[in-house]
């Protein structure tokens, strides 16, 4: 084997300090072999070893969570024995060197951290942000990206219900592919990755491994610079045919009695499939190389344990029950083959060509990998920007027309056209909502998802942002009718070396933490991707928060569409013209600035009561949530959802217009509601304490102000649907 | 009124076809590609999907398993068989309907709703719908484009076997074509989804005619 010089272990992403302290646990100088174990495992991407500290302040338990962070996935109770097993993962480096390929096993990769849990998967999501429109990359990563995520979950036959896009020059550099998938499974069918009983059997299941993706893992812990094209050998390449075969094979295997245990070869491949499963159930495992199925001959030990081909899992069986395994994956045309044992003493022992290549104690790898303490600064703080110092540059209804059709609120129509939306036969609410609604399949309940964040407060102010994404997903999972239980975060930043960086990621977990423990919404899995920066420059603050909540009754969902006219629209929730760090400010006057609006979790927890205490007694005809663009902005979705015109009253009291219509005060919906009750909705409003008011009223082909400034809807629709197929459009005019 | 539905590797529809045919009366029985004898049926449903990846042609590899020549041999025989999407793609490379399955004109996948004509009302699939009813259905696929030659294309209209025409062509397929019946009328192959347009919760429920009249029309 080669010589490790301190170049080699440069490479490998280790420091001096991590090298010696390797020299310290095996007491003597690793081979290559075992400094790539090394180098993998304590990986930024596997180890958290910069986030851990903060991690753990992040609120994880309440009643109803049967597992939280540390698994592959989440997994909570959402009533009738019944489970949901959900997580969202970032694929960020990968999709921008490749992005087809990057996106595509992205989502491969999240759907198998929940079949793997023993769930079938129902819903797939994703929160993308890419640089400005007019960066010259952004087009092509738009189409590789979208035709990626499609590509793989469509042929899965899961289907793609929801998620945000958004362009900001931010992430020019560094795209963000945050793919969640939600699964559902009996609770008394869950399966963990606890490896246990000495002599038990390790399967290894699936595609077979090539030297495709080696260090992935170690390219996702580094920071990008020109050299970042060199390293597309890195990114992994997707078979979803394959991956529905693994599927379906692992859940029939998973209705008898084999397994013991089972883990999804993911980054680090089977170096952390099999450290992880061995970790947690406090035992060794040995395993033979020779056994494990290759794509080419001639591939070494090094390239084996590190590859990150896909497809793949790893199982413990209970000895005796190979014979049964192997019979079903036959029967799904895969491989499934013993490449080892459980071993009582905790080591991992690799043998290849019936040579010992490496012997590393588990313990030593996974517990007491590094933790720092990285030093952190807060940022400048931001200051408000008071709406009478906003000079409005047009008049309410262009501004309004710009916003639909500008690239952060114009329809993503062309994006959820390509997903597979439908499949499944259980979407209730698809793309284009507060949150989606899938049936929980063969019942009258549902489950509702969201993914939200807005990096613009993070990046003004991370303490206020964190808590806002969370409390948005919160919100709009309310604005469905779903009893919020749990979420999922993706935490995007960039490095953690810088400490106004780390600066960010306190601001928001602390922030996440308190909206988290005041609304009972705790985190149950997710994922940090640091280093997203490139030259120096990070991208902004991103922590993707998925959110789960469970429908009881499917008579009782809301959505944005209203049927009739003559209807009241309420607005729940105060309105005081909060423009600083609006989208208004930003796209319409020019000023991305000033500090984000508040977030009064109590007023968040009180009005969102309210309004699923209104949509649970048929009382509300639509709802939605207000947030980008504000009132306006919701209510011209609303009537873009309906195809029926509304009327808007701006309150005489306001203090100013462009305040009360564009503003983005936390807290707040607007729901439609049957003329005869609204005495009824207003008086419930008055005795939980919330603020609600009469707005306006549905009716017409124009969505209007105080009767006036008609925007038809055909104006409004046109305006809305133009600007992604023309902007996707424009590159073959360039080619 | 026994309906069968033929998984492969890769269909991903299979079980919403079978939910949507028990939930219209049907017993359903599943069967897998891999049988080469089947049991006596009134209705076999080659279900959407990917199978084997839609690699080297979509429906090309599927339509070489052992269920699929007893399939062909059963539909000579009279047999009802309706293909759906993935389904129609195999039957066109198994002979059991003219033409081809190509990639769709924009080359990118679509699903949405569609509105279609039903062009005839002349067939067990269809004869539940009014002659020249608009409904809508969902689509979702990469590769609908139906292709044919001018000869196929004049024996398709004088036989009267285009019955489902799309109003809103969403994949560039000749003559609008959106489902056609094979020489026999007893063979559909049609690339929107009815099993995803038969329950209220989840939308339109225009798909239901076609998969209940078909069911009472072989009771």
């Amino acid at each position: 084997m080669a010589e490790i010089t301190p170049e080699v272990v440069a490479e490998h992403g280790l420091s001096e300090a991590e090298y010696a302290r390797i020299h310290e646990i095996l007491g003597r100088a690793p081979n290559l072999l075992e400094l790539g174990i090394f180098s993998v495992m304590w990986s930024e991407h596997c180890s958290y070893k910069s986030s851990r500290k903060w991690l753990k302040r992040l609120p994880t338990e309440a009643p109803w969570v049967i597992c939280g962070p540390g698994e592959n996935a989440g997994v909570v109770d959402i009533g009738g024995g019944m489970a949901a097993v959900f997580k969202i993962e970032s694929h960020n480096h990968p999709s921008y060197i490749e992005p087809y390929q990057g996106a595509a096993t992205g989502v491969g990769g999240i759907l198998r951290d929940v079949f793997t849990m023993g769930a079938r998967p129902v819903a797939l999501l994703n929160s993308l942000r890419f640089g400005a429109p007019e960066h010259p990359r952004t087009r092509h990563l738009v189409d590789g990206v979208v035709a990626g995520i499609g590509g793989y979950g469509n042929c899965v036959g899961v289907p793609t219900v929801g998620g945000e896009t958004t362009f900001h020059r931010a992430y020019n550099g560094n795209i963000l592919v945050n793919a969640m998938c939600v699964g559902l499974a009996r609770q008394d069918q869950i399966f963990y990755a606890r490896a246990a009983g000495p002599g038990n059997p390790v399967v290894y299941v699936g595609s077979k491994t090539g030297r495709d993706g080696i260090h992935g893992a170690t390219m996702a812990s580094a920071e990008f610079s020109e050299e970042a094209e060199a390293r597309r050998p890195t990114v992994q390449v997707g078979d979803p045919f394959t991956e529905k075969l693994l599927l379906e094979a692992c859940l029939e295997l998973m209705q008898t009695d084999a397994i013991v245990a089972i883990q999804d070869m993911g980054a680090a491949g089977l170096t952390s499939s099999s450290f992880e499963m061995a970790a947690r159930g406090g035992v060794g495992i040995e395993l033979d190389l020779d056994r494990v199925p290759t794509r080419e001959a001639g591939m070494s030990a090094y390239e084996i344990m590190l590859s990150e081909s896909q497809e793949r899992m790893l199982l413990v069986l209970h000895r005796g029950a190979e014979e049964a395994a192997r019979a079903i994956f036959a029967k799904w045309g895969l491989d499934c083959v013993t490449v080892g044992r459980v071993i009582e003493r905790g080591e991992m022992v690799v043998r290849s060509a019936d040579r010992e290549v490496a012997r590393v104690p588990i313990a030593a790898i996974s517990e007491a990998s590094p933790v720092y303490e990285r030093p952190w600064r807060e940022g400048a703080a931001a200051v408000p920007v008071t709406a009478r110092d906003v000079l409005p540059p047009m008049d309410h209804p262009s501004a309004l027309k710009r916003l639909l059709g500008s690239p952060d609120l114009g329809s993503r129509r062309w994006i959820f056209q390509q997903y597979d939306h439908t499949v499944m036969g259980d979407t209730v609410r698809g793309p284009g909502g507060d949150a989606a609604v899938i049936r929980i399949h063969g019942t009258d309940r549902a489950i509702a998802l969201t993914t939200d964040c807005t990096p613009r407060y993070c990046a003004l102010d991370p303490r206020r942002g964190g808590m806002q994404a969370v409390a948005e997903a919160w919100r709009n999972l309310c604005a469905v009718g779903a009893r919020p239980l749990a979420l999922t975060d993706c935490l995007n930043f960039g490095s953690p070396e810088n400490p106004i960086v780390m600066g960010q990621f306190v601001g928001c977990i602390e922030g996440m933490r308190e909206a988290c423990r005041m609304l009972d919404f705790p985190v149950v899995s997710g994922n940090v991707s640091f280093y997203n920066e490139t030259d120096g420059q990070p991208i902004w603050p991103t922590p993707t928060i998925g959110g789960l909540g469970v429908i009881d009754d499917l008579d009782r969902v809301a959505g944005l569409a209203y049927r009739t006219e003559d209807l009241d629209l309420v607005l729940i929730g105060e309105s005081v013209g909060w423009l600083s760090s609006s989208l208004y400010l930003r796209d319409i006057c020019g000023r991305e600035e000033g500090l984000p609006p508040p977030v009064d979790l109590a007023l968040e927890r009180l009005n969102g009561e309210l309004v699923r205490d209104l949509i649970a007694r048929g009382w509300v005809a639509a709802c939605h949530d207000l947030a980008d663009g504000g009132v306006y902005v919701a209510l011209a979705e609303m009537v873009l959802a309906s195809g029926i015109g509304a009327d808007l009253e701006v309150p005489e009291d306001c203090d100013t217009r462009a305040g009360w219509l564009f503003g983005e005060e936390q807290a707040r919906y607007l729901l439609a509601i049957a003329p005869d009750r609204l005495e009824a909705t207003l008086e419930l409003a008055r005795s939980h304490g919330v603020l609600a008011r009469r707005v306006g009223t549905t009716g017409g082909d124009a969505l209007t102000l105080d009767g006036g400034s008609a925007i038809s809807l055909d104006v409004l629709a046109e305006i809305h649907e133009a600007w992604l197929p023309a902007y996707m459009a424009a590159r073959r005019v360039a080619a | 009124m026994r309906a069968g539905v033929i998984t492969f590797p890769g269909s991903n529809c299979d079980r919403d076809v079978a939910v949507a045919l028990a939930a219209c009366g049907a017993r359903v029985e599943r069967l897998w590609h891999g049988d080469s004898e089947l049991p006596a049926l009134d209705l076999i449903v080659l279900p959407g999907g990917f199978t084997y990846g839609d690699y080297l042609r979509c429906g090309a590899i599927a339509a070489h398993s052992p269920a699929m020549r007893e399939v062909v041999r059963r539909a000579a025989a009279g047999v009802a068989v309706l293909g759906i999407c993935n389904g129609f793609q195999i039957m066109a490379e198994a002979g059991l309907v003219p033409g081809a399955l190509i990639s769709n004109a924009a080359l990118k996948f679509v699903c949405r709703p569609v509105a279609l004509e039903v062009a005839s009302t002349n067939s067990l699939f269809t004869a539940a719908y009014r002659p020249g009813q608009t409904i809508e259905l969902p689509v979702a696929h990469h590769d609908g484009c139906y292709v044919c030659t001018p000869d196929d294309l004049k024996r398709l209209e004088d036989e009267d076997r285009i019955v489902f025409r799309y109003l809103d062509n969403p994949n560039g397929s000749i003559a609008d074509i959106a489902g056609l019946l094979g020489p026999g009328r007893n063979v559909l192959g049609i690339m929107p989804h009815p099993e995803r347009a038969a329950d209220p919760r989840t939308g339109s429920t225009d798909g239901e005619p076609l998969l209940r009249g078909l069911i009472e029309a072989l009771n």
